[in-house]
């Protein structure tokens, strides 16, 4: 696992959109957090780096919102309104294998409908402190296809965030 | 006697959680809207709904229909036309509408009029009075906060929108850390009306330049309120967590609405969605246009500020009008939106 610490929701965004660089269609993201930690900010930041200039808002209510205008579709699902029924009725699987980026918030509502591998990424706030933006961003890759980029996504954060503060844990099992 | 004309449309909507069919005559009465929704069927907390699913609107769209057709007592022959929500939505959902509606449209020979969620929103307002022209509309809905200039009939510009939450999922969320069961806008209304403002939220964008709206950074607000009080093991007043929260929204609201009345000189404003049903900003919005007498304030009744198909017959009914129509190739669009006013 891969534990990166953002100094602030500009600096979160960056490194999301520095990760945007390696996605390829089909590639599904699962984003988990508290409310209000910076899930849709830091998508903000990948669909920056997949070249949407288009405006990202929560999904919440409408549960995907699609966007076309880059490199390749982005997929925004917050399946945060599914809690008591599942996902197993919406056909989400045909996001998952299509021809863009799925990314996934609340993910944990939907567990009997996500894909076999996917990159989970965790948003934390390593502080009590009120109103402090730096956040732990934790990166854990299931399947070897998302290892390998993981592993490209640490070469990567090497060369543009040099003063980065990361560490990599071995993974829980 | 000379019997007035009756232009009678069928109108369909299954945007989100309502499966809804209504018979809407000459484009302001209501002869039958039913809405079958499961907020009340299912037992559920601080999250929020739904079976969003297509399969319980396939479920419900023909016994809608069939109820509808019965209650506004007419056949098929007396429509002309049949209007339908294809977008913003899920797309799942939509095509339930879309494809009923063009079932009709098809057996029957009937023109089948596309209509914009948002525009029926608007239209909510129509069965409230005649919606003058140009006119200013704030829509303010679980999944959109936005100022919509109508600077003629069928002509639609947004002017400002929410950049991340919309103000309903900010009621919902904030009431899901409150303990406050979906959907909560109507308790945290009332639990308003008994506090005070004294948390002092902050006012996102209000002293900025354009027309948009941001609620993302008052629900952090108060949500790190409230976990910092936790922390501490205090007790927070839940009453003027509220009407802190609810005051917060209706000055932003309010605020960002009263710019763009002064900017924009419009003959009407327009207050539509679904928490435009919330007693605060209603109470708030008739004060304020009291600064504005040139300027007609029109409100979507109660109960038509959810979704329904009601609204969707009255903007369905000004589109036919003004010769929109779609043929059998009509497709959902879940990301449709209103051009932005150039």
């Amino acid at each position: 696992m891969l534990k990166i610490l953002t100094k602030d929701f500009a600096e979160t965004q960056r490194i999301a959109q520095l990760l945007a660089r390696l996605l390829q269609p089909n590639d599904v993201i699962l984003l988990k957090g508290d409310l209000g930690v910076g899930k849709t900010t830091f998508t903000k930041g990948l669909a920056r780096g997949l070249g949407i200039n288009h405006r990202i808002k929560s999904p919440t209510f409408d549960i995907v919102n699609e966007y076309h205008q880059g490199r390749m579709p982005l997929y925004h699902l917050d399946v945060y309104r599914l809690e008591e029924t599942g996902g197993s009725d919406l056909g989400l699987e045909e996001y998952f294998n299509g021809r863009g980026v799925s990314v996934i918030e609340w993910p944990q509502f939907i567990l009997d409908d996500l894909p076999a591998t996917f990159l989970l990424i965790k948003i934390l706030r390593p502080t009590t402190v009120i109103d402090d933006s730096r956040r732990e961003i934790d990166l854990l890759a299931v399947g070897n296809h998302y290892r390998q980029q993981q592993t490209k996504f640490i070469n990567l954060l090497k060369k543009e965030f040099p003063t980065l503060t990361y560490s990599l844990v071995t993974d829980p099992n | 006697m000379k019997k007035e004309k009756r232009d009678l449309i069928l109108a369909f909507e299954s945007s989100c959680d309502e499966t809804s069919v209504a018979v809407i005559e000459n484009g302001k009465r209501i002869l039958a809207n039913v809405v079958a929704t499961q907020i009340n069927s299912q037992k559920r907390f601080g999250g929020v709904v739904p079976e969003v699913a297509s399969r319980h609107h396939i479920e419900q769209i023909t016994i809608c229909l069939a109820d509808a057709m019965q209650r506004a007592q007419i056949t098929y022959d007396d429509l002309s036309a049949v209007a339908v929500t294809y977008g913003p939505g899920l797309v799942g959902a939509l095509l339930v509408g879309v494809t009923a509606a063009k079932a009709v449209a098809f057996a029957h020979h009937l023109p089948l009029i596309p209509v914009n969620h948002m525009a029926g929103h608007i239209y909510a307002a129509r069965f409230a009075g005649e919606i003058k022209f140009p006119a200013l509309a704030l829509l303010v809905s679980g999944g959109h906060t936005e100022l919509v200039y109508l600077p003629k009939v069928n002509c639609y510009q947004i002017i400002g929108e929410t950049r991340d939450d919309a103000a309903g999922e900010a009621y919902d969320k904030v009431g899901r850390v409150m303990g406050i069961p979906y959907p909560a806008g109507k308790q945290i209304d009332e639990l308003a009306h008994q506090g005070k403002d004294t948390f002092n939220f902050p006012r996102a964008m209000l002293n900025e330049e354009n027309f948009d709206f941001s609620f993302s950074g008052l629900k952090s607000a108060f949500i790190n309120t409230v976990h910092h009080a936790e922390q501490l093991h205090q007790e927070l007043d839940q009453a003027d967590l509220a009407a802190s929260f609810q005051q917060s929204v209706i000055e932003v609201l309010i605020g960002k609405t009263a710019k763009a009345l002064k900017k924009y000189f419009v003959k009407q404003l327009i207050l539509a969605g679904g928490v435009a049903a919330n007693t605060g900003l209603r109470t708030a919005f008739t004060q304020t246009m009291q600064q504005f007498p040139q300027v007609d304030f029109l409100q979507a009744p109660l109960n038509l500020c959810g979704d329904n198909a009601a609204m969707i017959g009255a903007a369905g009914y000004v589109a036919w009008k003004g010769g929109q129509r779609a043929d059998l190739n009509l497709n959902a669009v879940p990301s449709l939106e209103f051009d932005w006013i150039k």
